[in-house]
């Protein structure tokens, strides 16, 4: 049994000598064109739908929740998830399962805790929710400052990955590629709105977990459609530490905190929290909930498949040795499974999950510059339709010229903890924040400000001091701070702040309209 | 019942989590050759996210609805 299963493994081995990767791909190329060609046709067909905010920024809220499902498990199935797991397991096997896991977890306690309510108590921003009773401006600008730096430093970390793979993949430069991204994802945003941002996201979640299933599938057929025996061979090979928590979980703390923040993040995350919006009501919010749970979850079974078919049949070093990050697993796979042609597709299908979260995330930081500072704070609510369409559309453009800019200021860089960073204030500022305002009655405007405020900086604070900047960036022997991930300590930190500050500020009209909140959360919107 | 499941996904995970922290040996154990007690409980998360999420959407479907329904007339 175990001479036929090596055997097999043997074969399959034959490692791909001269990889195309790097090479201009004409196939690459095709489908890529393709992609581009249909969703700036969707954009076109999505434009002339786009009259007032609410179809800007909450698509008319007319998505179906399975339509929503597939457009959130879009939004969060990023490059990271897709090339960054299935890469992370080819180089350390079982590894990979925390971040899987983790970023999966997440989903059920969005569905208990936050979408219906969202979905009740808001209009385009979380910050609604949370200023519903509490005053509008300090909340809004808090709430902010929040998702801006939760957008920030998830868009240079999409933005350097989607430069970075782009030129390897299509061999093209750097700038150009994320030229391209830039450029077609100011489009989508600026004149199709949430409208197009939805169906782009529909549309790249569809091909993602095609490819993903047509290549587990391809892996799996090595090895009798039998995932044990695709693990027995990676043991086999590797030894048996490949199955077993390694060398990536040292610290038994550290490895809680990460836990922390990719569980608590995605319910603080403001482009996925958006999407909420563009449902009609709350039992639509909660099904969309369920169809995206579903779907990401097979698609990290998936991607845990692909990650030891890659250790398998291509081998780590073979993977390290094109990228030594580990992100080429996927496309590598795919290459020596079904030929240039597959790696063309699969490239491709990389490309566009870049750009529809791209797309997503410049939407939700448009929608905190224009409908949370700009309309709320400067504007005091007293703003046309025209004007709060200009503003979002100016915004929009000057958060894409931003994330190029960006996207080159930190070329070459390691920015790899910035997902890590963006999912760690997210939990931190976001989350607490928004279930402080939700679920307790005597949370008040200072308090809930300062939780933010706390959360923003404590996170950025100590990841400055943490071993990921000082040791692996600064190059400094020790860091201050003992945690690659600070989540463990910055939650708990912000809604002790968030509770002190509303024990100590005491606000009457926030009390007093929690009742209102209450009725509404459950009920929704009587004027809608 | 939103609150308890939360709780029960948190236990879950955590409960995952601690175990791969604190006691890596046993997540080695094999289950079937090939098949390791740790990729088994990953697995298992994942499938319970999906029995979790199913199980409040059913209840939300007909409790939770039922009971607003009362409350708005």
């Amino acid at each position: 049994m175990l001479a036929i299963l090596l055997q097999a493994a043997q074969a399959a081995q034959a490692p791909p000598a001269a990889t195309q990767i790097g090479e201009p791909n004409r196939v690459a190329m095709g489908f890529f064109f393709l992609f581009i060609a249909t969703t700036l046709g969707i954009t076109y067909w999505a434009a002339r739908r786009t009259r007032t905010t609410e179809h800007f920024y909450a698509a008319g809220r007319t998505i179906g929740p399975r339509q929503n499902g597939f457009a959130l498990a879009g939004d969060y199935m990023s490059a990271a998830s897709f090339l960054g797991i299935a890469g992370l397991v080819s180089t350390s096997g079982f590894d990979g399962l925390i971040y899987s896991t983790g970023w999966l977890v997440g989903w059920p306690v969005v569905l208990f805790l936050i979408a219906e309510p969202l979905r009740n108590l808001g209009r385009y921003t979380f910050a609604d929710v949370v200023a519903i009773r509490l005053q509008q401006a300090p909340v809004r600008l808090a709430a902010a400052l929040g998702t801006l730096a939760t957008v920030t430093f998830y868009l240079i970390a999409q933005m350097v990955g989607a430069g970075g793979l782009i030129k390897l993949m299509f061999g093209i430069r750097y700038e150009l590629a994320i030229a391209i991204v830039g450029v077609a994802m100011i489009a989508y945003v600026l004149f199709g709105g949430m409208i197009a941002t939805t169906w782009v996201q529909i549309v790249k979640a569809v091909l993602l977990l095609c490819g993903a299933a047509i290549l587990a599938v391809m892996v799996l057929a090595q090895f009798g459609m039998n995932p044990a025996r695709l693990f027995a061979a990676a043991a086999e090979k590797f030894g048996d530490g490949v199955l077993a928590p390694g060398k990536l979980v040292s610290k038994p703390l550290d490895t809680i905190s990460l836990g922390l923040a990719l569980m608590f993040g995605t319910a603080g995350l403001p482009h996925i929290l958006m999407r909420f919006y563009t449902v009609p009501d709350a039992v639509a919010a909660r099904k969309s909930v369920f169809w995206a749970t579903g779907l990401i979850g097979a698609f990290y079974l998936m991607t845990f498949v692909l990650g030891f078919g890659a250790m398998v049949l291509v081998g780590p070093d073979v993977i390290k040795g094109v990228e030594p990050g580990g992100n080429m697993a996927a496309p590598l796979l795919a290459e020596h499974l079904g030929g240039t042609a597959f790696l063309g597709f699969i490239a491709a299908v990389a490309f566009a999950t870049i750009l529809a979260v791209v797309a997503g995330l410049t939407l939700s930081g448009a929608a905190a510059l224009s409908h949370d500072l700009w309309v709320s704070v400067v504007r005091k609510g007293h703003a046309s339709q025209q004007e709060q369409l200009r503003v979002a559309r100016l915004a929009t453009v000057l958060l894409g010229i931003v994330a190029v800019l960006l996207g080159i200021t930190f070329k070459g860089q390691n920015v790899a903890f910035m997902v890590g960073l963006a999912f760690a204030i997210a939990a931190s500022a976001n989350f607490p924040a928004l279930v402080l305002s939700m679920f307790w009655r005597r949370c008040s405007t200072t308090g809930a400000v300062a939780s933010m405020l706390t959360g923003t900086v404590s996170t950025l604070l100590l990841i400055y001091l943490s071993p990921t900047v000082q040791v692996d960036i600064l190059k400094h022997s020790v860091a201050w701070f003992p945690f690659k991930n600070p989540a463990l300590v910055t939650i708990p930190l912000s809604f002790a702040v968030g509770v002190l500050v509303s024990l100590a500020t005491p606000e009457r009209q926030a009390v007093e309209g929690y009742q209102y909140l209450e009725r509404r959360m459950h009920l929704g919107a009587v004027e809608e | 019942m939103a609150l308890a499941l939360t709780t029960i996904m948190v236990i879950v995970y955590f409960g995952f989590v601690s175990l791969i922290a604190f006691d890596k040996p046993l997540l080695a154990v094999h289950v079937t050759p090939g098949l390791t007690l740790g990729i088994l409980l990953g697995v298992l998360v994942i499938v319970s996210t999906w029995l979790l999420t199913w199980v409040y959407v059913r209840w939300a479907n007909t409790k939770y609805d039922a009971e607003l329904h009362r409350l708005r007339k």
